[in-house]
């Protein structure tokens, strides 16, 4: 009964961790950029969806949080990250700090904006379906289950387009050797511009999930930058498949945490195995460098 | 930041039109009160919060009525707000700044007992009477019992942890064990400076008050996912759930319904108590039962529905528990300064405490230097004993005292509760 409560739990929290975190290591692989207004990126499609269905019902909410998440990223990319990475007057070998800042600053300002205009008080989402399922004893919400398999659905469709495509493909490659892409005629900003967008689609699902399941607030912005970012790197850096076992590691961690010793230490163990694995394996799990 | 500067600025624009008007009128003593130096007041607190930003609402709403009315002998009282951002640092360095630079006489300040505790040493050191409209915790008044002539300038405008916990057993004993025969409860509280004397209250009162106690579970409040809580105390079988919870609420209620966890949540959920509580989870407050200081369509007094009516005409939501003390806390500072005749903290401090003024939460007194909860408010009939709400379809029902009530508890079809005593 209590194994089949913490697998039941572990598995949805952990789909979503593993989809917040699948587009912010994508980025990283692909274009070397750390987007620290991830956190932000997601309460943004999470709190639009919030708003949205209050007026128009929760799927044209959840359309609409998706979206939210897409063109936060644009306007971030955009905005921040392209005249960073385009400037003359920053030295390129200080441009990762620049983007660093800017993102991190931007993720602030996005926050702050968020708590002036819809305080910090946290915004839940209806579920996009009602009531609970049984399974082997365990009362489950439906939305749960539905949380999962749209993450992991979501995922899927990643693996296809990064492996069956040639944009996709030429993705892949551009995480590997930029620079041979360039000289085989690919232009890398195309493939920078597609980044950010399956980024912004993967992050606007993630926040709109979370909002449906467990809710989210201004104040969160920075701890759930901070667990993409440990995620990210338990995983190694770039590394896909890495952040996906990654996310199970930490969701089952924490699960198991709270529901074996208490909820009160729940993200304690994840943290610690997390300084273990910079120490022993800073490459973390699956990483290539 | 910019609305307030807005606001500021409209109301320098409104003042200046208004006194110009009222000057060219030449009433004589009118052109003294523009003249007179202001009275100024600091308001600290966190403005991005519901519950925080009703401090300095409420609070300019009293003084627009009193001055309105003549100010204090002609004197306008000026509110000059700070955002603490919820932290104890910029609290302090707002406290600093009120005190040094803005000259206030006296300070309102937080809900957040952590940062009144901060604050309550530098109230001392300043010299500077400090009211809070909304911290509970009882380290507040035990720090001036143990050192009275060192922090009597701090007052504990609000009903303590302890007390609240009183008022929230003596409801439990009527609504749920009178009334549907439970039995037994599980406390679950945030661990946070307030709900310490909160829970040892509880674990007292409780068994007292005929629930049984079969757990106390304190969880972290940055907990998000409360599925393995709400699990722990399904498993206990209790008859209801006793919450002690502020910084969390929206999501705890969002997943007991999500979850569909069989026993009803009562207690104090602060969040609760805001007029937004209901959108923000989405209606999944349905059922859920709560301490609150007033409610919107209870005349606990007089002045609770004018003053309800008067800040949702102006703010658009009702005033969360800390609108409705701070109203009280600035008419209680006007009318100590019009007793000491002075703005000096020390004959303030001795007006302040004789205190006796009826507010919109009922009548308020502060305890005196020999009791233990010294300068906090006193409990009980005739006094202030707070009010048990309900949400119910999106309204906030009084279910008690039985005097104030509005209606009958009434709990959601998955909450599982024994109907049969209730008739």
């Amino acid at each position: 009964m209590l194994a089949t409560q913490i697998l039941v739990d572990g598995f949805a929290i952990s789909a979503l961790y593993a989809l917040g975190a699948i587009g912010f290591t994508l980025m990283f692989g692909v274009s070397g950029v750390l987007n620290l207004s991830h956190g932000a990126t997601m309460v943004v499609a999470a709190v639009t969806a919030w708003l949205v269905a209050n007026k128009f019902g929760s799927y044209t909410g959840a359309a609409a949080g998706v979206v939210a998440g897409f063109v936060t990223a644009y306007v971030t990319y955009f905005m921040i990250v392209r005249p960073i990475q385009r400037s003359q007057a920053i030295p390129s070998e200080e441009k990762e700090i620049f983007v660093l800042t800017g993102t991190l600053l931007w993720g602030i300002m996005i926050q702050e904006a968020i708590a002036y205009f819809y305080t910090d008080n946290p915004k839940t989402v209806r579920p996009l379906i009602e009531g609970v399922v049984n399974i082997n004893g365990v009362r489950t919400p439906s939305n749960e289950i539905l949380i999962a398999a749209i993450c992991w659905g979501a995922i899927g469709l990643l693996w296809l387009l990064v492996n069956k495509t040639r944009a996709g493909k030429a993705l892949l490659a551009a995480s590997i050797n930029p620079r041979g892409l360039t000289l085989l005629g690919f232009e890398l900003s195309n493939i920078y511009l597609l980044v950010w967008t399956i980024y912004g689609v993967l992050a606007g699902i993630a926040g709109v999930l979370l909002a449906t399941f467990l809710g989210t607030s201004s104040s969160q912005t920075g701890q759930l930058t901070a667990s993409a970012f440990s995620i990210v790197v338990l995983g190694g850096l770039g590394s896909v498949s890495g952040s996906l076992l990654a996310a199970y590691v930490v969701g089952y961690l924490e699960t198991v945490t709270a529901y074996l010793i208490t909820p009160e230490i729940r993200s304690m163990p994840a943290l610690i195995l997390l300084v273990l694995v910079v120490y022993v394996r800073p490459q973390g799990f699956l990483g290539r460098r | 930041m910019p609305k307030k500067i807005i606001r500021h600025a409209t109301s320098v624009a409104a003042c200046s039109t208004a006194c110009l008007a009222v000057a060219l009128a030449a009433a004589p003593s009118a052109a003294r009160a523009a003249d007179a130096e202001p009275i100024r007041i600091g308001i600290i607190s966190e403005a991005s919060a519901i519950v925080g930003v009703a401090i300095p609402n409420a609070a300019q709403l009293a003084a627009d009525e009193i001055n309105a009315a003549g100010g204090i002998d002609g004197r306008k009282i000026e509110i000059i707000s700070y955002d603490d951002h919820n932290s104890a640092a910029d609290a302090v360095r707002a406290f600093q700044r009120a005190v040094n630079q803005d000259h206030v006489v006296a300070v309102v300040a937080s809900y957040i007992s952590e940062v009144v505790l901060a604050l309550e040493p530098w109230s001392a050191r300043l010299k500077t009477p400090l009211l809070t409209p909304g911290a509970a915790s009882d380290e507040i008044t035990r720090h001036i019992h143990e050192d009275y002539e060192h922090n009597k300038y701090t007052f504990h405008e609000w009903l303590a942890s302890s007390s609240i916990a009183q008022s929230i057993c003596d409801a439990s004993h009527d609504l749920f064990v009178t009334g549907y025969g439970m039995k037994t409860t599980v406390v679950m509280s945030e661990d946070a400076a307030w709900t310490k004397p909160l829970d040892d209250r509880f674990l007292k009162c409780l068994p007292e008050a005929g629930l049984q106690v079969l757990d106390h579970i304190r969880f972290s409040p940055d907990s998000t996912d409360f599925t393995p809580i709400f699990n722990q105390i399904e498993g206990k079988k209790p008859d209801v759930i006793i919450t002690g919870i502020s910084h969390v609420g929206v999501q705890p209620t969002v997943q007991w319904a999500a979850q569909q966890v069989p026993i009803p949540l009562g207690g104090n959920s602060s969040q609760s108590t805001t007029s937004t509580f209901w959108k923000d989870t989405n209606g999944a407050a349905d059922g859920v039962v709560s301490f609150d200081g007033a409610a919107e369509g209870v005349a606990t007094t007089p002045k609770t529905m004018p003053f309800t009516e008067a800040y949702v005409k102006r703010y658009g939501v009702t005033p969360a528990y800390t609108g409705y003390s701070s109203y009280d806390a600035i008419y209680i500072i006007t009318e100590a300064i019009q007793r000491a005749k002075s703005t000096e903290a020390d004959p303030l401090v001795t007006a302040l405490e004789a205190t006796d003024h009826v507010g919109t939460v009922g009548r308020m007194q502060f305890y005196g230097k020999d009791d233990v909860f010294t300068h906090g408010l006193k409990y009980g009939k005739g006094l202030i004993t707070g009010l048990t709400i309900q949400w119910q379809d999106g309204k906030q029902v009084t279910v008690w005292p039985e005097n104030l009530a509005t209606g009958k508890l009434r709990f959601p079809p998955f909450v599982k509760v024994k109907q049969a005593a209730a008739n």
